[in-house]
């Protein structure tokens, strides 16, 4: 995802070599948290959670040895705002090949936002079975939920404001490892508006004074 | 979830079947044809779950208008509305006011006033769906009607085609048997060949209607001609409801000259699947060996239905639809 049209690019959040020092460490607490490399998945939300999973699964591979299951998930079908979009998002498939039965599940997702993608996450998760626990990854935490959900793992925390988008493209999906903070064009001409009545406002009566 | 400029779903492109209504193959495009052959392999994924269950359609209501028989197609309507939690009310033909006399429009009118999201009807008339759907908002799918269409067979034949060959484009296609009475071949003929399939229809002179030609479609009058070289042998079923029965002396003739049996089936290709929309007359249109044999995807058809109507209902009313 590059910048979409009316926006500019603010702040950089993570280079590709942030990004990559991120996903590490993310992966060496999962590793510590979950006492090894058993009883626990990652399940990545399609479409950027994907290869934030598999990047962690890889790199717990380069460290530990061992190629923890990785899994896919689609959640349009657990979405709460299908009435209001105009036609049908594109159904992609989901592909969870182990039982999540029993086991840890680690949702990976790019973003952390307002909470909605991972509510659909876990009724999708739960409709697979009963896992013993489920965790959140994200790369990038920005804060503004509208539901009581805690990411575990995070690659960076950041508020923001409203009109402010994180943009993360991944290797993968997006040929290069970037974040960035955006804001939206009409943000940035906003704020000139204001100092202009207060500055009339002081001048005003000094002028009059010096008449006097 | 107002629209999440940083989530992922957002990038994700939005799609709908062109059409509010799905009624024939010749009302959609091609495009049409592939979301929904594409949508329904994640419904089938959902069907393979230990809960077999998605939220996706709560709150919308369907209403089922079966006003001819039917076991699997109803069904595998109501399995796929229940799947993907659509509410869902039946009606036929006995046993409600259309026994009174009512006609169809004012059922459909009255069950407007009901609000439902979704009309699937099948009705012995041709052509009933398309009244139905031209004059009332909501989305109606056609579940046969008399022997024009029958749409989402076609959908769930080529689904089934398609799983088992890896495409459509270039296969040969033999349709076989009374096809002058079969809404099955007219649907599955513009599907396939719309999709780049050679088909080539067989059956008696007596059953071939006039003007066949003009589907696209090969005509031959020996099932032998049209299962060779076949990569899909797709039997037609003797529709005697229908009067299929006058177009011949007798089933025992009709098999003698017209039935799959293992040695026409080995006409066709090694790898060539043998299917059959149901219900089967064994010994008629088709040998139980045949019918039951490692080549036979029948009972996949049936399974891959379940997914097709999903696909289409989540198309044609996941969404709301104001654009």
């Amino acid at each position: 995802m590059g910048e979409a049209p009316g926006t500019f690019r603010k702040v950089r959040l993570l280079d590709a070599a942030g990004m990559t020092r991120a996903i590490s460490r993310m992966a060496r607490e999962v590793v510590e948290a979950e006492g090894g490399t058993d009883g626990f998945a990652l399940i990545g939300i399609r479409t950027r959670g994907v290869p934030l999973a598999q990047r962690l699964a890889a790199e717990i591979a380069r460290t530990e040895g061992v190629q923890v299951p990785v899994g896919l998930l689609d959640i349009t079908l657990y979405r709460d705002d299908l009435t209001t979009v105009a036609s049908s998002p594109v159904l992609k498939k989901t592909e969870i090949p182990f039982p999540v039965e029993g086991r840890n599940v680690i949702l990976c997702d790019d973003v952390l936002f307002t909470g909605r993608t991972v509510r659909a996450a876990m009724d999708a998760i739960l409709d697979f079975g009963r896992p013993r626990k489920i965790l959140l990854a994200v790369l990038v935490d920005r804060g503004r939920r509208e539901l009581p959900i805690e990411a575990e793992y995070i690659g960076k925390k950041i508020a923001t404001s409203a009109t402010e988008i994180v943009s993360v493209t991944f290797r993968e999906t997006d040929r290069e490892d970037d974040v960035w903070l955006l804001d939206r064009e009409a943000a940035k001409a906003a704020p000139k508006v204001a100092p202009k009545p207060a500055r009339e406002k002081v001048p005003a009566p000094r002028r009059r004074s010096r008449k006097k | 979830m107002t629209k999440r400029p940083d989530s992922p779903d957002s990038a994700a492109p939005r799609r709908a079947l062109s059409k509010k209504d799905l009624l024939d193959i010749e009302g959609i495009t091609e495009d049409d044809i592939r979301l929904v052959l594409d949508t329904a392999e994640s419904m089938r994924e959902i069907n393979q779950r230990a809960i077999k269950k998605v939220p996706t359609l709560r709150g919308k209501l369907v209403a089922n208008l079966f006003f001819e028989n039917s076991t699997r197609t109803r069904f595998s309507f109501e399995i796929a509305e229940r799947r993907l939690s659509a509410d869902s009310i039946a009606l036929s033909a006995t046993g409600t006011s259309v026994a009174k006399g009512e006609t169809l429009l004012d059922t459909g009118r009255n069950l407007m006033a009901m609000a439902p999201d979704a009309i699937v009807i099948r009705h012995p008339r041709s052509g009933a769906p398309h009244l139905l759907a031209r004059s009332l908002p909501c989305a109606v799918v056609n579940a046969g009607d008399g022997t024009h269409a029958h749409p989402t067979q076609a959908l769930l034949d080529a689904f089934t085609i398609r799983r088992a060959k890896g495409t459509l484009a270039g296969l040969r296609v033999a349709i076989c048997g009374d096809v002058s009475h079969s809404r099955v071949a007219r649907s599955n003929v513009s599907l396939l060949t719309k999709m780049g399939a050679g088909v080539t229809l067989a059956g008696p002179a007596t059953l071939l209607p006039a003007e066949i030609e003009r589907t696209g479609a090969r005509i031959v009058t020996r099932i032998e001609e049209a299962v060779d070289g076949a990569d899909v042998i797709m039997m037609l079923r003797v529709q005697k409801e229908r009067g299929g029965g006058l177009g011949f002396p007798s089933d025992r003739e009709y098999f003698e000259v017209f039935g799959l049996t293992p040695a026409r089936r080995r006409l066709a290709r090694k790898d060539a699947i043998v299917m059959h929309p149901g219900p089967m007359n064994r010994g008629v249109e088709i040998d139980s060996a045949v019918a039951d044999g490692p080549d036979s995807v029948i009972l996949d058809q049936v399974e891959n239905g379940v997914a097709i109507r999903m696909a289409v209902l989540y198309l044609l009313i996941g969404a709301s639809g104001d654009e």
